[in-house]
C-alpha cells in the first residue's frame, strides 16, 4: 500500500488535436478507494493506463510511495511497478485454468511451490472461487471471471489496484452483488484502489473520494456527499446527481454559511462558499411542494420511481426536478419553495458568457 | 537508479528483437528480388540494356509469351467456370455435405501440378492402363491428346479452380443475408436474385479470384513442362527451364530478363484486376452472420449428383489411373489380376537411391523451412502487430512478393543472389541451402499470415495483464502469446510443409545431382520414360498429402477461423 501522486500529468496522443490528459494534479492516500468518474473520452482510462505503465506521459510525474514511476527522465515499465489491474474484459488467459491464472504472478516472482499453492488457495478462498480452481475461464460465468481477475490481482499483494470499469460487462443484479464484494474486499485488505467508471451510482456507492473528470481534467475531487451537496462547477452539478443548474444573479448580501441570490424572479437564501455565485444547483430534495410556496410551476413530465414520483416542473423558462408522494396531472400548477440549495461560482461559464456577448 | 536501468533495459530489448528478426527476414525474402531487378538493368555488366533488347526481340521469347498468355487466360476461364459454380452452389444453396464437397475440391489444389499432369496423362492416350482395362484405349501410335495447348489449359483450369472458389466464397460470406431476403420480399425469383443481386455484389471477389488464378497459372511450371515440352509448346517458365538446363549459368542474364518479363505480366494482371475492382466496389452494410441457404427444391438431388460426378471426374478418375499405372510391372503391360505387382512401389520407396534421396531432401527442406519460418514468424508477427514501425509496415506490404511472383522468377532471383554470396567467396549454387533459402523466401507469407491473424484477434489486455503482474517481455511472449498463437503457428507450419514437400517450380531450376526434390524426381522419371515408377512415387506423395490435410482437418476446431485455406 502506498500513496499515489500525480503532478502536472499530461498525455497527448499522436494525431489527436486536444490532450487526453491536461495537467492533472492529485494525490491519493495509502489505502484510499478512489473512483474516476466521467463521460467516455474524459481521460479517465488514460489516467489509469498511465498509472499502470502501459502508456508514457507526455509531461508531468507519477509517483507511488515516494518513488517516481514516470517523469521526463524515468519510466518504470508496467511489469516493475507492482500495481495490479482488473480489466473490463477481465483478460483472463484462456489457456490456463483458474488456479494457473491466479498463480502466474507468483511464478513470475519465483515464489516457491508450497508458498505459491498456499497463497493461490488463500486468494481463491477470499474471492469465493475455491471450487473452481481447476476450471478453464471459458467454463465460468461473467461474475466468476470477474472474481478470478480480482484474485489474480490481489494474490501478489500489489502496492495499488486499478479497476477499469470492472462491472460494465455484468448484468444489473450481479453488479450490485459485485459492488458488495469490492467493498468488503477493500475493507479487508485495505489496498489503495483506483476505480474507473462512467456509472455515478457505482462511484457514489463505493468510493471514499471521487475524481470527476471531463476533457482531460479533474473537475472536482471530493467525497461523494460533498460532490452531491457542494458541486464545484456546472459540469459536476449536472453530471453527478439529479436536479437543475440555473444561472443566478448575486446580491452580495451574505448570510451565515451562505448568501442571498436572485433566481426565478425571487430572492433565496442558499448555501455558498463564495460571495458572488454565478449558478445554483437545485437538487430534487431542495424543491418542496407546498401550496403556500412563493413559486408557481407547471408539471411538464412525470416518472414513477417506485415509492415516489419524479416530477419535472417548469417555471420561468427553467425546469426543476422535484419528488412527490402522489401522482400529479400533466399541466397541473404547483406551489413550490426552494430550500437549502447550493450556489457556486463557475468561472468557465463566465468566459463563455463574455465570449457570447463579444460576438453579439 | 534501478528504476532507470529497468526502463532502458526493456525498451532496448524490444529494439534489439526488432532488428534481430526484421533484418534477416528482409534480406532473405526481398534481397533476391531486388538483385533480380538490378540484373535486368545490367548492373553486373555495367548498366546496359543490351540483354533486355536482345532477349525481348527474339522470336522464341515472343512465342513463349504468347503461349503463356493463351494458356493462362484459357486456364483462368475454366477456373472461373468451375470455381464460381461451386462457390455459388455451396455458399448460397441448401446442397448437403458442403464440408466434404469443399474438402474434395481443395485436394487438386494441394496436389502438385506435375502429379496432376502425370495422373491425367494416365487417363488419356494410347498407353493408358485404365482405358486398356476397360478396352477403350485408342490404338497404339495415336497421339496423347493432353500434349497440346488445350490439355495445358484444361489442367491449369482444374488446378486453380479452388483459388477462384475460395476467394468468391469468402466474398459471398460477407454478403448480408438481408439483401437477398429483401430482394425475395420484393418478389424476385431465385434466378433474378442471383443475376441482379448476388452476382453484381460478388463481382469484386470473382475478379480478385480470377486474377489470382491467372497469375498462378502464368507461373505454373509443372503442367506446361509435363504436357508442353513433349509437344514443343513452350511457355515462359518452360523456356527459362530449357535455356538454363541446356546452356548452364552462362545464360543467366538472358533468363533474368525472361523472368522479369513474367513478373511484369503477372503484375500487370494484378493491376488490371485492381483497376476493375476500384470501379466496382460497393460498401456493404448489414449483418453477414447468417449463411444463406436458398432452397433448390426438387433440383437439389440432381445438382448434388452433378457436383459429385464432376468431383469424381477431376479427382477420382486421374488418381485411379495413376494408381493403376503404378501397379503394373512395365509400361504397356495391361493391369490384370495376374499382372498386378507392387514392384514399382518397392523400387520407388525403398530400392532406388535417387528416390530415397529425394524423399529425404524434400522432407528435410519442408521440415527445415516450416520450423525456421515458425521461429521467425512468431516474434515478427508480434512486433508487426504490437510495435508497428515504418520499417515493419513496409516489410508487411512487400512480403507477399516472393510468394505472389511466379516461382521461376524467384528461382532466377535466388541463383543471382546466392551464386556468389555477397561479400564472400562462398557459392550456394548447387547446394541444398540455396533451395532452402528460396523456400524460406517463398513461403514466409504462408506462415506469417495465420499467426498475424491470430495475434490480431488476441486482446492486448491479455499481455497487459501479464505485464501488470510483473512478467517481462520474454516471459509474456513465452507464457501468454506463444501458447495462444500456437494453433495457428501449427496450421501455418503444416501448410508450409505441405506446399514445400511438393514444390517443383523453384527446385527445378535450383537442384543438382544429390539435391533432387520429390517434384524434380517425378519430372525426371517421367521424362526418361520411367512412367510406372513415377506413378508409384506420385501416388505415395498423394497419400502423404491427403493424410496431412486430414490431420489438419481433424484439428480444425483448435485453429482460429480463416486459417485453414479450405475452410475459409
Amino acid at each position: 500500500m502506498a500513496e499515489l501522486r500525480f503532478s502536472n500529468l499530461s498525455k497527448q496522443f499522436e494525431g489527436s488535436a486536444r490532450p487526453a490528459l491536461a495537467a492533472v494534479d492529485a494525490s491519493i492516500a495509502s489505502g484510499e478507494f478512489i473512483a474516476l468518474l466521467g463521460p467516455s473520452g474524459c481521460g479517465k482510462t488514460t489516467l489509469l493506463r498511465l498509472t499502470a505503465g502501459f502508456e508514457k506521459p507526455s509531461a508531468g510525474r507519477i509517483s507511488l510511495g515516494g518513488e517516481v514511476m514516470a517523469d521526463e527522465t524515468h519510466f518504470v515499465p508496467a511489469e516493475a511497478r507492482e500495481i495490479g489491474i482488473v480489466f473490463q474484459s477481465y483478460a483472463l488467459w484462456p489457456h490456463k485454468t483458474v488456479a494457473q491464472n491466479v498463480s502466474f504472478p507468483l511464478e513470475v516472482r519465483r515464489v516457491s511451490r508450497a508458498e505459491r499453492d498456499r497463497r493461490v488457495a488463500e486468494a481463491l478462498a477470499l474471492t469465493g472461487l475455491r471450487d473452481f480452481a481447476a476450471r478453464m475461464p471459458a467454463q465460468l460465468s461473467g461474475g466468476q471471471r470477474q472474481r478470478v481477475a480480482l484474485a489474480r490481482c490481489l494474490v501478489f499483494e500489489p502496492r495499488a489496484m486499478l479497476l477499469d470499469e470492472p462491472l460494465a460487462n455484468l448484468d444489473l443484479a450481479l453488479r450490485s452483488s459485485m459492488q458488495e464484494v469490492f467493498r468488503a474486499f477493500h475493507r479487508r485488505i485495505g489496498a489503495t484502489m483506483l476505480y474507473v467508471t462512467h456509472d455515478q451510482g457505482e462511484a457514489l456507492a463505493l468510493a471514499d473520494r471521487i475524481a470527476v473528470m471531463e476533457s482531460g481534467r479533474i473537475r472536482q475531487f471530493a467525497a461523494p456527499e460533498v460532490l452531491y451537496r457542494e458541486p464545484a462547477d456546472c459540469f459536476v452539478a449536472g453530471f453527478v446527481g439529479d436536479g437543475a443548474v440555473i444561472p443566478v444573479r448575486a446580491t452580495g448580501e451574505s448570510m451565515p454559511d451562505g448568501t442571498i441570490i436572485e433566481v426565478l424572479g425571487q430572492r433565496h437564501a442558499v448555501r455558498a462558499r463564495c460571495a458572488a455565485p454565478s449558478h445554483v444547483s437545485i437538487r430534487p430534495e431542495n424543491v418542496v411542494i407546498r401550496d403556500s410556496g412563493p413559486l408557481r410551476g407547471r408539471v411538464v413530465g412525470q416518472t414513477y420511481l417506485g415509492g415516489r414520483f419524479r416530477l419535472q416542473v417548469e417555471l420561468g423558462g427553467e425546469t426543476l426536478v422535484a419528488y412527490a408522494t402522489r401522482r400529479a396531472r400533466l399541466g397541473e400548477a404547483l406551489g413550490l419553495s426552494i430550500e437549502d440549495a447550493w450556489a457556486f461560482h463557475d468561472p468557465e461559464s463566465e468566459t463563455l458568457m463574455a465570449r457570447a456577448l463579444a460576438h453579439a | 537508479m534501478s528504476v532507470t536501468l529497468a526502463h532502458k533495459g526493456s525498451s532496448r530489448s524490444t529494439d534489439r528483437l526488432l532488428l534481430l528478426v526484421l533484418l534477416p527476414v528482409a534480406l532473405i525474402s526481398l534481397g533476391p528480388v531486388v538483385r533480380l531487378l538490378l540484373e535486368g538493368v545490367g548492373v553486373g555488366s555495367g548498366l546496359t540494356t543490351a540483354h533486355l533488347t536482345s532477349v525481348l526481340t527474339q522470336d522464341s521469347t515472343r512465342t513463349a509469351l504468347l503461349h503463356s498468355l493463351v494458356t493462362a487466360a484459357g486456364g483462368t476461364v475454366i477456373s472461373v467456370l468451375v470455381g464460381a459454380s461451386f462457390a455459388f452452389l455451396v455458399a448460397l444453396t441448401d446442397v448437403r455435405a458442403k464440408a466434404a464437397l469443399v474438402f474434395c475440391l481443395m485436394v487438386p489444389m494441394m496436389i502438385p501440378p506435375q502429379i496432376t499432369a502425370l495422373a491425367w496423362m494416365q487417363v488419356t492416350g494410347p498407353s493408358s492402363v485404365l482405358l486398356k482395362m476397360l478396352g477403350l484405349a485408342p490404338p497404339l501410335g495415336s497421339p496423347q491428346p493432353l500434349h497440346s495447348p488445350a490439355g495445358i489449359i484444361l489442367l491449369l483450369g482444374l488446378q486453380h479452380a479452388s483459388l477462384v472458389f475460395l476467394t468468391l466464397r469468402a466474398g459471398l460470406r460477407m454478403l448480408p443475408a438481408e439483401l437477398v431476403e429483401a430482394a425475395r420480399m420484393s418478389g424476385a425469383g431465385p434466378w433474378r436474385v442471383w443475376s441482379q443481386i448476388v452476382l453484381p455484389l460478388s463481382l469484386p471477389a470473382l475478379i480478385a479470384g480470377a486474377a489470382m488464378a491467372f497469375v498462378t497459372a502464368l507461373g505454373n511450371f509443372g503442367i506446361p513442362a509435363m504436357l508442353g515440352i513433349p509437344a514443343r509448346y513452350s511457355t515462359l517458365p518452360t523456356l527459362i527451364y530449357q535455356r538454363l538446363t541446356g546452356l548452364g549459368p552462362s545464360v543467366l542474364s538472358e533468363v533474368a530478363v525472361l523472368s522479369l518479363l513474367i513478373a511484369a505480366v503477372a503484375i500487370l494482371g494484378v493491376l488490371a484486376s485492381r483497376l476493375m475492382l476500384r470501379r466496382g466496389g460497393y460498401g456493404l452494410v448489414g449483418f453477414s452472420g447468417t449463411p444463406l441457404a436458398l432452397s433448390l427444391g426438387r433440383a437439389r438431388a440432381p445438382v448434388e449428383v452433378a457436383l459429385w460426378l464432376f468431383l469424381a471426374a477431376i479427382l477420382v478418375l486421374p488418381l485411379a489411373a495413376l494408381l493403376a499405372t503404378s501397379l503394373i510391372p512395365a509400361y504397356g503391360v495391361p493391369l490384370r489380376l495376374d499382372t498386378v505387382t507392387a514392384k514399382a512401389w518397392i523400387e520407388a520407396l525403398f530400392t532406388q537411391p535417387v528416390t530415397r534421396r529425394a524423399y529425404a531432401n524434400s522432407l528435410f527442406l519442408a521440415l527445415a523451412a516450416a520450423l525456421t519460418l515458425m521461429a521467425f514468424s512468431l516474434p515478427l508477427a508480434w512486433l508487426m502487430e504490437r510495435r508497428p514501425t515504418v520499417l515493419s509496415r513496409a516489410l508487411d506490404a512487400l512480403i507477399d512478393l516472393p510468394y505472389a511472383l511466379p516461382g521461376v522468377v524467384l528461382s532466377i532471383a535466388c541463383i543471382l543472389a546466392f551464386m556468389r554470396v555477397p561479400f564472400t567467396e562462398l557459392s550456394l549454387y548447387g547446394t541444398i541451402w540455396i533451395i532452402l533459402l528460396a523456400y524460406l523466401a517463398r513461403f514466409f507469407v504462408v506462415m506469417l499470415r495465420p499467426i498475424q491473424s491470430s495475434l490480431a484477434q488476441l486482446d492486448p489486455a491479455m499481455e497487459e495483464a501479464a505485464a501488470s503482474v510483473g512478467a517481462h517481455l520474454i516471459t509474456r511472449l513465452r507464457a501468454i502469446v506463444l501458447p495462444l498463437a500456437a494453433p495457428s503457428a501449427a496450421a501455418g507450419a503444416i501448410l508450409v510443409f505441405l506446399t514445400a514437400v511438393n514444390e517443383l517450380t523453384v527446385s527445378a531450376l535450383l537442384w543438382s545431382s544429390g539435391t533432387e526434390t520429390l517434384g524434380v524426381v517425378i519430372f525426371n522419371l517421367e521424362d526418361s520414360g520411367e512412367t510406372v515408377m513415377a506413378s508409384a512415387l506420385a501416388m505415395s506423395i498423394v497419400c502423404l498429402i491427403v493424410a496431412l490435410m486430414a490431420a489438419v482437418q481433424a484439428g480444425a476446431r483448435h485453429f482460429p477461423k480463416g486459417i485453414i485455406p479450405w475452410q475459409s
